[in-house]
């Protein structure tokens, strides 16, 4: 298939005669094998109807036999033409609606005069043609279900383009001008509404599109997200503009390397614990607050708590991120996360390993423990965990590791002397 | 007894074993035989010879399973075993697999239409480049050619204002709009200066309508003359032919937009008119059969070859047929260095952390590599092994300059050195990538996260993993990763429990930015994250029922429900066709007894397992239930009668063409050459891009302008 050349091409579309090309040959041809496809397929259609002769698959069964047709329901099989592929049967493509467009256009070689078919067709193959006789909404409708039928992409949106007013009633058409439109930038859907505020760069102006954004009909679900981002942004326009002047000693000791503005909730958080924790429930910046507002689940809160305070080596607010006091007043560590989720936080934020020792100490999980301990080198742990388990050979093989005359060194020496243990190995 | 298998060159391979047995044995032998080989495609028995036994390939694995579960007496067993260990050995040393085409003509097929078009504006020209078009462009062209055709400069288009001096402008683009209104304004703006210049576009592979109408609604279609650079198809390597496009996944699963199927057809209908026409075709998915379709219709034009074809078998298939697979974290090296570095057009760029210096190095990965194309499949427990085997033989070959003389010593140097250095270099460099992996990996818990993964797949503690994926949420660890969890939850479980959904999705909206609402609704689309709701109302309704009528009533109910709801059918998918191994069983990855091995054992992709069960079967019969779960949309279609049982002997029908619509990955490339060296034939993958689930996630991220 060679194209037009690009000055045809020009003359093509600028005129309204027919003219001579060097392809001309080649397309009448191409014509007539088109007529003559359309005229096959037509009398298949008819044929199908009669189901005198019997048609064998290529898998040898007669076609229409009980196997056969459960083999083939998502795909029945035209038997095509002997030297090519079969046609299948694809998607429930419109029903061609009044099939009555006349057969002698299809002969005939003036533009104007083209079948919606044979339209499609020439556009398919970038031929010229002309959509300037599809004026009734019949006629359209018949062109768009053409290019429909043949999954052109190309042309179905071209064909589109010129047809916007007949697409609502046709979905794969209608998609494809959707699509369009995006790209033209002109949509109005739900939520693409809504992902216009990511073009406003003025925070101030974003949130005031985020508030009339509220009143849209978004699910309960979603609006109360959309809702959620609307205040999340109000307080960070506010906490922006009082910790940018901000000269408390921790701004000092650690200056903020970027806005808090746009950033996730959990970031916001975040940020809160490292700037503003212990701040009363009052103020918008403090992390009760936050918390609060956007409900924020205990395991989430603590997470984001023991990260920003462990960061900041203030291990005495990790300690009373945990404690609990129980009835007597005996505190208690207790956590909705995994200690040994904990313990990999402090290690991650360089925790000492007299920290790490306590939180090693708290797992659960003997197996977890025992990994945690050998893994951030809580001695103690280890030793004693091997003591329990009254494992001599272990503690033979951990003793090679230490330094000599170390006191854990020293430690293992004294258990390994003790005769009260009855070792299992 | 004669034991024949057949190799390509029809040259008959034999494996005698009758002097291993009793003649009552032989029978038993060939009794058993017989029996596993029913069903296989090729004959396997000669009626005049009944000593002689054909083993097709294909029955290998049957062989051995019947081996198993048939009492078999122990010498016939071993007698069996020795059979199938010499079908594997030969196998293994499959010297001569089929010949696989030469790709490369297609390559000089795109240079010289793009020389061609280049030509069609003759004089000094500045060139601009779509930015994802470079790394294709530089596969086929280099810019001593383009400075040939009087390219003056090059441009990447960035779509803002350009400084070009030249009195013509030729674009090389992608068909897009926004592209297209950018040139527009170009032309426009030198309107407005009173400046005179010529302007040309080349859209590759092919130009829109709706590119035309911008340019007319802009009032520069005369202004501009527009071209096609007919370039479908860039061979990234001997088996993998790519198309480029990794916009057709979003354009064509979540916007429903068709625009590329010609596309694919007219890649098919290349390859067809290039390398032959196929005898069959198999393929599942909706945009698998459009495809078919457009690529027929082409063909029905254009003019009948008759020539042998160079491979007869295609095989399409849709993305959206297999979402589980390309959400897997990638084990298998060749997938490892594509998730942690990403692979762009077959090269890759190891930073200062692999190079151990101070730059960085772009690297071809590709058969080429001689370090690399052996290890490339390999599981990434085993490269390790390897890599430090192949460093201790490259010392051996090093150290033998020890006591050479001078003759010798110029023999080695003239002969061996430059190899030698170059294996070195190629060496240092993947042991560098996989030390760098491997840091990477211990980093981030991978081993965690594979046990997440694997729990998932097997449908086991899924209340534990739920727990895992709100913690790597809260955590704000990697939101690719966050969302990849969430959907690999969703698939297999056929959607997540209302709670669980709304809680995980209030979660990652705070952990990551609520303006992640947008991906959630394309997510929910595309049915990779949903919400039970038929579920719900189920369980309410049979709790109803149940309390009116018996249990058998309930229990089709349920069917009858749950036929009603647009599932994934995981679970039922991975029982039918044995996707997932028994837990606790043994799996050896050094010597992987079936595709699973590239998911460390632990779960076959599901989009190979049909192509293998398609070709065994030659089509889809048998298969009823499972395409029933994947939504029908399956076909196998047959070309001509007259010459395919000429054909069926050649190597063409050993070479299976595998078109992935939407994407694949390089563990899906990996299985299937598995496949092939275990079924003596071969696999050429022709994708509209290469993926991972990185790339597929963020096509369908929308938080950002």
């Amino acid at each position: 298939m060679t194209r037009a050349k690009p000055e045809d091409d020009e003359y093509w579309n600028s005129s309204k005669f027919k003219a001579f090309t060097f392809d001309d040959e080649d397309d009448e041809f191409s014509q007539l094998k088109e007529s003559k496809r359309a005229v096959n397929s037509i009398l298949v259609d008819e044929d199908e109807d009669e189901d005198d002769v019997e048609r064998v698959s290529w898998s040898g069964e007669p076609v229409g036999s009980i196997s056969w047709s459960v083999k083939e329901t998502a795909s029945s099989i035209r038997s095509g033409s002997e030297q090519s592929f079969p046609k299948i049967d694809t998607t429930p493509s419109l029903s061609k609606q009044g099939s009555g467009y006349s057969l002698s256009s299809l002969f005939k070689g003036n533009l104007h005069d083209l079948s919606p078919e044979e339209t499609v067709r020439r556009m398919q193959k970038g031929r010229p043609f002309s959509l300037e006789k599809f004026r009734s909404l019949q006629d359209k409708l018949l062109l768009l279900d053409e290019a429909v039928a043949v999954y052109d992409g190309n042309v179905i949106t071209a064909v589109s383009q010129i047809l916007f007013r007949e697409l609502m009633a046709r979905d794969v058409a209608l998609r494809h001008y959707v699509h369009y439109l995006k790209e033209m930038g002109e949509q109005k859907l739900l939520l693409m509404h809504y992902k216009e505020h990511l073009n406003i760069k003025d925070e101030g102006r974003r949130r005031d599109f985020l508030k009339s954004c509220l009143s849209l009909p978004f699910s309960q679900d979603d609006a109360t997200h959309v809702q959620d981002h609307y205040t999340l942004l109000e307080r960070q326009i506010i906490i922006e503009a009082s910790d940018k002047k901000a000269d408390a000693e921790i701004f000092k000791k650690f200056p903020r390397k970027a806005s808090i503005l746009n950033m996730p909730i959990i970031t916001t958080l975040y940020y809160s614990c490292f700037y503003h924790y212990g701040e009363s429930e009052g103020t918008f910046s403090s992390p009760s607050n936050i918390r609060k507002t956007f409900r924020i689940s205990e395991k989430q809160y603590i997470l984001t708590a023991l990260g920003a305070r462990a960061k900041l080596k203030s291990w005495f607010d990790v300690d009373s991120l945990f404690n609990t006091k129980n009835w007597l007043g005996y505190t208690k560590k207790k956590s909705p996360i995994g200690f040994h989720r904990v313990v990999d936080i402090l290690h991650k934020n360089s925790a000492p390993v007299q920290v790490l020792q306590e939180y090693v100490n708290l797992i659960d999980d003997p197996d977890l423990k025992l990994s945690g301990a050998l893994k951030y080198k809580c001695h103690d742990v280890v030793i004693n965990t091997y003591r329990d388990l009254k494992d001599r050979q272990q503690l033979i093989v951990y003793r090679e590791k230490l330094e000599r005359d170390s006191p854990e060194y020293r430690k293992i020496q004294e258990l390994l002397n003790n005769v009260q243990i009855r070792w299992k190995n | 007894m004669l034991i024949s298998y057949q190799k390509k060159n029809k040259k008959k391979h034999h494996h005698l074993i009758s002097s291993q047995l009793h003649s009552s044995l032989q029978k038993e032998l060939l009794q058993f035989l017989l029996e596993c080989c029913v069903g296989a495609a090729e004959p396997f028995y000669h009626p005049r010879r009944p000593h002689e036994v054909f083993l097709n390939p294909f029955c290998r694995p049957a062989c051995q399973h019947r081996c198993k579960t048939r009492s078999a007496s122990s010498q016939v067993y071993s007698a069996v075993q020795s059979v199938v260990g010499s079908l594997h050995m030969a196998h293994t040393e499959w010297k001569d697999a089929p010949g696989l085409p030469d790709f490369s003509l297609l390559k000089r097929l795109a240079r010289d239409q793009l020389i061609f078009l280049l030509e069609q504006l003759p004089g000094k020209k500045d060139l601009f480049i779509d930015a994802d078009l470079m790394s294709p462009l530089d596969r086929i062209a280099n810019v001593t050619i383009l400075k040939q055709h009087e390219v003056d400069k090059l441009y990447k288009v960035e779509l803002k204002p350009i400084v070009s001096s030249s009195d013509q402008l030729c674009f090389l683009i992608r068909p897009r709009i926004q592209t297209v209104k950018w040139i527009s304004d170009l032309v426009n703006a030198d309107k407005v200066a009173g400046r005179f210049r010529r302007y040309k576009i080349i859209f590759t592979p092919q130009k829109f309508y709706a590119c035309e109408t911008v340019l007319e609604e802009q009032g520069v279609y005369g202004d501009v003359t527009t071209d096609e650079w007919n370039f479908y198809i860039l061979p990234l390597d001997d088996d993998i032919l790519s198309l480029e496009l990794p916009e057709f996944f979003r354009d064509n699963f979540l916007e429903g937009d068709q625009r590329w199927v010609t596309t694919a057809g007219s890649a098919l209908r290349l390859l067809q008119s290039v390398y032959g026409s196929f005898s069959k075709v198999y393929g599942i998915g909706r945009c698998a059969k459009m495809v078919y379709e457009s690529w027929r219709e082409l063909m029905e034009d254009g003019e009948q070859r008759t020539r042998q074809p160079e491979f007869a078998k295609v095989f399409l298939v849709d993305r959206d047929v297999d979402f589980v697979t390309p959400l897997c974290s990638q084990v298998v090296y060749e997938g490892l260095v594509d998730d942690l570095f990403r692979i762009k057009c077959g090269s890759v760029e190891f930073g200062p952390d692999v190079t151990s210096s101070d730059k960085s190095i772009k690297v071809m990965l590709n058969s080429q590599d001689k370090v690399f194309s052996e290890i490339r499949n390999e599981h990434f427990s085993n490269v390790f092994g390897f890599l430090s085997q192949k460093a201790k033989n490259l010392q051996t070959a090093y150290d033998k300059r020890r006591g050479m003389d001078i003759q010798q010593m110029k023999a080695f140097v003239a002969d061996e050195l430059k190899g030698l250095k170059q294996e070195h270099r190629l060496l240092s460099l993947h042991i560098g990538a996989s030390e760098s992996m491997m840091k990477k990996k211990t980093k981030q818990d991978f081993q965690e996260l594979l046990k997440t993964e694997h729990s998932l797949l097997e449908g086991f503690e899924i209340r534990e993993c739920i727990t895992y994926i709100e913690e790597h949420i809260n955590r704000q660890v990697s939101m690719i990763d966050s969302l990849r969890l969430l959907c690999l939850l969703s698939i297999t479980e056929n959607g997540l429990l209302s709670k669980d959904y709304r809680s995980l999705k209030a979660q990652y909206l705070q952990s990551y930015g609520i303006e992640h609402l947008l991906t959630f609704a394309n997510l929910r689309q595309l049915g990779l994250l949903e919400e039970q709701q038929a579920g719900e109302t189920l369980t309410v309704m049979e709790s109803k029922v149940g309390k009116l009528v018996n249990d058998k009533t309930v229990g089709k109910l349920t069917d009858a429900f749950s036929s009603l709801a647009k599932k994934s059918n995981f679970r039922a998918l991975s029982k039918r066709l044995a996707l997932v191994p028994k837990s606790g069983e043994e799996y050896d990855l050094r010597v992987p007894r079936d595709m699973a091995y590239v998911f460390s054992g632990a779960y076959i992709p599901l989009s190979c397992k049909l192509i293998e069960q398609v070709l065994e079967r030659d089509g889809w019969t048998g298969m009823e239930e499972v395409t029933r779960m994947l939504n029908g949309q399956e076909f196998a279609v047959t070309g001509g009668s007259s010459s395919s049982e000429a054909r069926s002997k050649t190597d063409a029908q050993r070479i299976v063409l595998v078109m992935f619509l939407g994407g694949c990955t390089f563990s899906e490339i990996s299985a299937l050459r598995f496949l092939g060296k275990e079924r003596g034939c071969r696999f050429i993958v022709v994708t509209t891009a290469i993926t991972n689930s990185s790339r597929l996630l963020e096509a369908l991220l929308d938080n950002s302008a």
